[in-house]
Order: C-alpha cells, then sequence, then structure tokens
C-alpha cells in the first residue's frame, strides 16, 4: 500500500472547531426522561443509539456531555463489551464490540447496573454444579482431606 | 441442508456463554431497528428458531445486492446467523455450477417443501417478454422464479430491480422486466430496496424471519416499516440546516464545506425511505449524505426515471424552459393577431356607424 | 399506480401540458389586450404618460381611506393573503431551484420556518375570507360559481404545499404530487377566470395612470 501513503492529503481548517449538528442534546433530554421515570419507579430504560440520526461528531459531543464516573467494565464474550458509568450515576454505556474490535452495537442503559453484568441465574445452577465437580475432584486428588473424614 | 438443531443449541455449541447470547441479541435488536427491551424476546424466540433453508435466485442484476452484503463488516452477528441458516443455493457464491448446481437447488427446494425461503436479487424479462434475455443453466428467469417459489414460505425480493424493476426497468425497459411483486400474487413477498440495499437491512430482515418466522409490518410497497418507516430527509442529521434554509449551492462552495442541506443539489432524501441515515454504510462509518452526496432515491421505484440524480426535487423532469417558449411565441402571435382582428372590426364598424344596444352589450359579457 | 408514478406524471408530462395551456392562454390575452391600443386621443397632451402611469401600477397597492373604512376586513386580510402567497410562491427554496430550471433566473430564498409561518397565515386569511363571501349577504349576492372555483384553485396548492411541507400525507411522493397537480389546476385554470388579474391588473393600472397623467392630473 506504498502507492496510497504517497497520495498527498491536504486537511482544510485543521484547527477548525469540531461541527455541532445538534443532534447529542435530544438524546440527553431522552436520558433524562429515562432517570427521572427510574428514580420514581425503578423502571429501566435502554437506548439503542444506532437508532439515532447522528452527524459527525455528535456521539463524541454526547459522549463528552456524558464523562466518566467510578465504574468501569470489559465483558469478554464473543468479543469485548466495554461497559462504563457515566459521571451520571445510574447512566450506563455499553459499547459492544465483535472478536475483531469493530463496534456492533451502542447502548445507554438506565438501571442501578446493566443487564449484562449481572450473573443471570440459569448460570448460577450451572456454577454450582461445576463448583461441585471441581470440589469433588480437588477432595480426591487431595490425600490430606481423606484423614479429615 | 436444514437441520433440526434449533440455534439455541446451534450457539452453545459454538462454545457462546449465556452473556455473549445477551450481546447477541441486543446487537440483532439493533440490528432488525428493534427497541433494545425486545431483546429478552429476541432471546426467548432464537432459542427455538429451527435454521431455514434459504435458496438466492439472481437474475438481471449486477451483483451489487450480493456484494453489499457479502461487505456486512465480518466475522459478527450476520455471520452468526448465516452460520445458522442454510444457504443452500446462490449460483455466485456457491462452488457448484450447471447442472451440480440445480441439484442443489431442487434437493432443497424437495426437503423442505413449503419452509424454505426464497432471495431473489434482480428483475426478470416479463411471461411476454423475450425469456432470452436472461437465464441460467438454459432456463429462463421467469421458469426459474415461478418453479422455486412454488414451494417456498415466503420471497425476499432484495434490492431495487428485484422489488420494483430497478435499472433494467428503467426507461424504455428494452428487456420489459418486471418486479418479484409484478409475478408472485399467492406468496408473501418481502422488498428490501435499495441501490444496493443496507446490508443489515437485508440481514435483519433475515434475522426476523429466522426469529420470529413471521413477516414483518409491511409498507404499502412490501417494504418492511422497521427499516422503511422513516424517509431519510426525517432522519438525516443535516435536517436542521433544511430547517433554517441553509442550503449548499455547489459541491464546493462553503455551504458544502460547513455541512449545510444538500437539497439544492438534487437530494431526494424527502421522497425517500431508507434506513442509511441511522444504520449507515461500511460498519457505521458514513453514508452518501454524511459523505456530502446528495440522496438519489435508490429505494424507491423508478428512482432511474425521477429527474436528474442533481437537479432538486422540486424541477420537473421534462424542459419546460422550450414549452413555455414556444407556446409563449404561439400565444403572442395568437394574441396580437386577435387584437388586430377586434380593432379593425371596430374600425369598420365606426365607420358604417353600427349601432348596438345595451342588452348586446350584456350578452357579450 | 404507485404514488411514485402519480409524482412522475405530475413532475413530468402534466407540468409541461399545464405550462403550455398558461403561457399560450395568458400571452393571448395579453398581446390581445395590447394589440386593440387604446381610441386616439386627440387633445393635446398636458403631462407624461409613462411616469405616471408606472406611479399609479404601485399606487394602487394602497387602498383610498374610503375604501379602507368601508370594507377593512376585505382590504386587511385581502392584502394580507396576497402578499403571504406571493412570498410563499416567489421566496420559498424548492419554488426558486423551479422557477431556475425553468426560466433560468433566481434570487434568494427565505428561511424555511419564515415561509412557513406565512403559508399558515395564508391559509388562515383565505378561509376567512371563504366565510366572509359566505355570510356576507351582499357578496354572497355577487358571487358567481367562478368566485368559488378560482378560491378552490387557490387554497389548494396552498393547502397541499403545507401538508407536503409538514410531511402531513404519506407518503411523501403522493404529498409532492398533490401539491405539483393542485399548482398545474391554477395554471390551467388561470388564463380563462379572473385570475388573469394577477397580470391584467397591472395593464389596468397603467392604462388608468397614464390617461390621468396625460390629462395632468393625479390619480
Amino acid at each position: 500500500m506504498a502507492q496510497l501513503a504517497n497520495i498527498p492529503i491536504r486537511i482544510e481548517q485543521p484547527e477548525a472547531e469540531p461541527q455541532q449538528f445538534g443532534n447529542a442534546l435530544p438524546i440527553l433530554n431522552e436520558i433524562r426522561h429515562a432517570l427521572a421515570r427510574f428514580a420514581e419507579s425503578a423502571e429501566p430504560t435502554r437506548i439503542d443509539l444506532a437508532a439515532m440520526p447522528f452527524g459527525p461528531g455528535d456521539e463524541e459531543h454526547l459522549m463528552a456531555l456524558l464523562g466518566r464516573g467510578e465504574v468501569e467494565a470489559t465483558i469478554d464474550a464473543l468479543g469485548p463489551t466495554r461497559v462504563w458509568e457515566t459521571r451520571f450515576p445510574g447512566v450506563w454505556v455499553l459499547d459492544y464490540a465483535n472478536v475483531e474490535g469493530e463496534r456492533i452495537a451502542l447502548q445507554i442503559e438506565v438501571d442501578e447496573i446493566p443487564q449484562m453484568l449481572r450473573t443471570q441465574r440459569a448460570d448460577i445452577t450451572d456454577s454450582l454444579t461445576a463448583l461441585d465437580a471441581a470440589l469433588a475432584s480437588a477432595t480426591a486428588a487431595d490425600p490430606a482431606a481423606e484423614s479429615r473424614h | 441442508m436444514a437441520t433440526s438443531k434449533t440455534l439455541g443449541e446451534s450457539l452453545r455449541q459454538h462454545g457462546v456463554s449465556r452473556r455473549g447470547f445477551l450481546k447477541f441479541c441486543a446487537a440483532t435488536a439493533s440490528m432488525m431497528a428493534l427497541p433494545p427491551s425486545m431483546a429478552p424476546a429476541i432471546a426467548q424466540a432464537l432459542e427455538k428458531a429451527r435454521r431455514p433453508s434459504v435458496i438466492w435466485l439472481s437474475f438481471q442484476e449486477c451483483t451489487g445486492c450480493t456484494e453489499s452484503l457479502t461487505r456486512s463488516f465480518s466475522p459478527t452477528v450476520e455471520n452468526l446467523i448465516f452460520d445458522v441458516i442454510s444457504l443452500d443455493y446462490h449460483h455466485t457464491l456457491q462452488a457448484a455450477a450447471g447442472d451440480a448446481a440445480e441439484h442443489a437447488r431442487e434437493q432443497a427446494m424437495n426437503s423442505n417443501a413449503g419452509e424454505y425461503l426464497v432471495v431473489v436479487d434482480g428483475s426478470l424479462p416479463g411471461p411476454k417478454a423475450n425469456p432470452g434475455y436472461s437465464t441460467i443453466a438454459g432456463i429462463s428467469n421467469y421458469d426459474m422464479l415461478m418453479d422455486t417459489i412454488d414451494g417456498a414460505a415466503a420471497v425476499v425480493a432484495v434490492g431495487t430491480c428485484a422489488a420494483f424493476g430497478g435499472l433494467p426497468k428503467a426507461d424504455p425497459n428494452p428487456t420489459g422486466a418486471v418486479s418479484v411483486q409484478d409475478l408472485v400474487k399467492d406468496k408473501p413477498v418481502i422488498n428490501v430496496s435499495g441501490c444496493p440495499p443496507v446490508p443489515m437491512v437485508i440481514t435483519g430482515v433475515l434475522a426476523q424471519f429466522l426469529t420470529f418466522g413471521t413477516i414483518p409490518e409491511l409498507d404499502e410497497y412490501g417494504r418492511p416499516r422497521a427499516f422503511f418507516g422513516q424517509s431519510i430527509h426525517d432522519r438525516c442529521y443535516r435536517r436542521p440546516f433544511y430547517d433554517k434554509g441553509k442550503f449548499a449551492e455547489s459541491f464546493d462552495d462553503e455551504g458544502a464545506k460547513a455541512g449545510w442541506c444538500l437539497y439544492r443539489l438534487g437530494c431526494k432524501g424527502p421522497m425517500t425511505y431508507n434506513a442509511c441515515a441511522t444504520m449507515k454504510w461500511n460498519g457505521g462509518a458514513s453514508w452518501p449524505v454524511e459523505a456530502g452526496y446528495p440522496c438519489l432515491g435508490c429505494s424507491e421505484p423508478d428512482f432511474w426515471d425521477a429527474g436528474g440524480f442533481y437537479k432538486a426535487l422540486s424541477v420537473p423532469t421534462g424542459s419546460p424552459g422550450d414549452v413555455l417558449l414556444t407556446a409563449g411565441a404561439v400565444g403572442a402571435a395568437v394574441g396580437v393577431g386577435a387584437g388586430l382582428m377586434s380593432r379593425n372590426q371596430g374600425k369598420q364598424a365606426a365607420k358604417h356607424h353600427d349601432k348596438v344596444t345595451a342588452d348586446q352589450l350584456e350578452e357579450k359579457l | 399506480m404507485t404514488p411514485m408514478d402519480f409524482l412522475l406524471l405530475t413532475k413530468g408530462p402534466l407540468f409541461s401540458l399545464a405550462i403550455a395551456i398558461f403561457a399560450l392562454g395568458i400571452l393571448i390575452r395579453l398581446f390581445e389586450i395590447f394589440a386593440l391600443g387604446r381610441a386616439h386621443n386627440y387633445a393635446a397632451a398636458r403631462g407624461n404618460e409613462v411616469i405616471p402611469g408606472l406611479k399609479t401600477m404601485y399606487r394602487r397597492f394602497n387602498p383610498d381611506p374610503g375604501t379602507f373604512q368601508r370594507s377593512t376586513f376585505d382590504v386587511v386580510v385581502g392584502t394580507l393573503w396576497h402578499v403571504g402567497f406571493v412570498i410563499a410562491l416567489l421566496l420559498f427554496i424548492p419554488h426558486i431551484e423551479l422557477i431556475k430550471s425553468t426560466l433560468g433566473v433566481s434570487w434568494p430564498g427565505l428561511p424555511n420556518p419564515v415561509v412557513d409561518a406565512v403559508t399558515a397565515i395564508t391559509l388562515l386569511g383565505l378561509v376567512a375570507v371563504l366565510i366572509h363571501r359566505l355570510t356576507h349577504p351582499v357578496k354572497r349576492f355577487l358571487s358567481t360559481p367562478q368566485d368559488y372555483l378560482i378560491w378552490a384553485v387557490t387554497f389548494l396548492p396552498v393547502l397541499t404545499g403545507y401538508l407536503a411541507y409538514h410531511r402531513l400525507i404519506n407518503p411523501y411522493p403522493l404529498a409532492l404530487g398533490m401539491h405539483i397537480l393542485s399548482a398545474e389546476i391554477f395554471l390551467i385554470v388561470l388564463p380563462f377566470t379572473k385570475l388573469t388579474h394577477i397580470f391584467t391588473a397591472f395593464v389596468a393600472r397603467y392604462y388608468n395612470g397614464a390617461i390621468f397623467g396625460r390629462k395632468g392630473i393625479q390619480s
């Protein structure tokens, strides 16, 4: 790709302000309503940002407005999902990526803790079985355990 | 061939965890343009979903739709879905050709009778046109379509050619091209228009059928409302500029650089219903208007014949300037003639002292 | 016929037909008037004809005090919707694009929200004048079927334009097609009805002003 790199690129107005298309504030308002709803009736909300008509810079603007809070987590399932609480507690951002690191979805979740972070009931049942099995095999392998009986 | 394995089992076999499945459902909801609150319902339905057999027929087309589909950013949800649907015939993508390929199609039809999904891209010469314009393995497009849809559960017309006739049908339509819905009357037809359609919209419609086994809600053109329910204009991030009356007037003026509305450069966004403005292209990288290019209206019927791509939507398609000049010249000439004639009549009347009564004048009014 | 077929029909052949009938009709009328000329005046001219003629074309926009007092409603509402109609017609950007493509001339437009507000006022004005015409006994007596016809062909393009702009009819090609069709009906009807006053009013004003100017008095 040496030839591609040789094509001169001229960036006009490099110091110009990033463009504002004004589509971030309505989303912020929607989040505000969701937060009010959650405060009143504990009803969680999820907002799919892929369905929003964002222009260049709108998403960055929204993310800058939301900022970063105290919690940050990564879930490793079918590629990384980055989760963070914004500077408004109860407002979470979930950035889903595939195994190649390309974004497949971007959501705002208004909840105490995002659904994705919770351990599911079925997993806990499976987990108990797995732990029992691990315990059994560990016990069988440990000679000291025999004497304690 | 379609197996009896459910999608849930298939995914677990792929080593997908429950969180992974939840993520998959969130992404699927987003892809199907459903609200995120639908994710649990999708999860439930997907657990039970079975791999449908898909037969893909390509007729008078440019392969752009297949190109678009394969450009859905891979490997991702779409590929997972393609791991779990069974694409049994697609003569562009499959290795087999000729008789062997046709054999695969017939086998898929026989073993999944009444359940398989037919995807069509491209228009086809109608029953009255010369079938020689487009054939596959010696079979005319018309015969192949009619034969294949016989045992189909539903037909998905992918691309504007299959949905509305598209480029082959553009004036003067030399091959007598017609759309799928012109021919298929006794099976549900889902139109996924666009030239090409947004890849996520193609997979989204297939995902919807796979997930719920139902036909999505369609608009008057048979397109799924979830993707085609809103116009480009209504979802355009440049809409505020239209509302303020700020327009780019050429492709390199200040307005174009500032990202103003492209209406005057021929944007057909107000009449075009598609998902480009939100789903965007190339994995959400951009879309035509974001690249500074007016919408062509490619998901609408007859968009090829709907006037110049760089002429505003309000501009007539004929040459009204010439008509105006010609009619104006004739009008002026006739007018002068009529005026002079009346004037002469008046003069003659004055000369002969013609009399006129009030009643006669009243009649003339 | 799909909404798109309808839009393409109105944007293509129907528009050409409408504009041909309009140009033919209105120019026959105007040139007939010009060719007729006026009776020769043998009296010596006391003043210029042209300047008073042009002045009167403008001055008749101001109603004389008596007229204003007698028919305040007609003057105020009539002026309001006429001005609104002309603004919406000539200063809305899509209309300017249409004129540019047909006549090759263009001028700056107004921001869409301004045109939108003006259109709303025009619609209300048109509804008000119809109600007035129907309720006022004298007006009602004087009204002919043609008066109601030209009210309708004037009202419809404004109404359909407003509906199309606000996207209140779906799908949009249907809304836009209806708007274009109603404008075409307006164009076709124009040369053969009282709507010719759009052009002849100024001819009449000029003649009036010129006659008085020649006599050396103010019109």
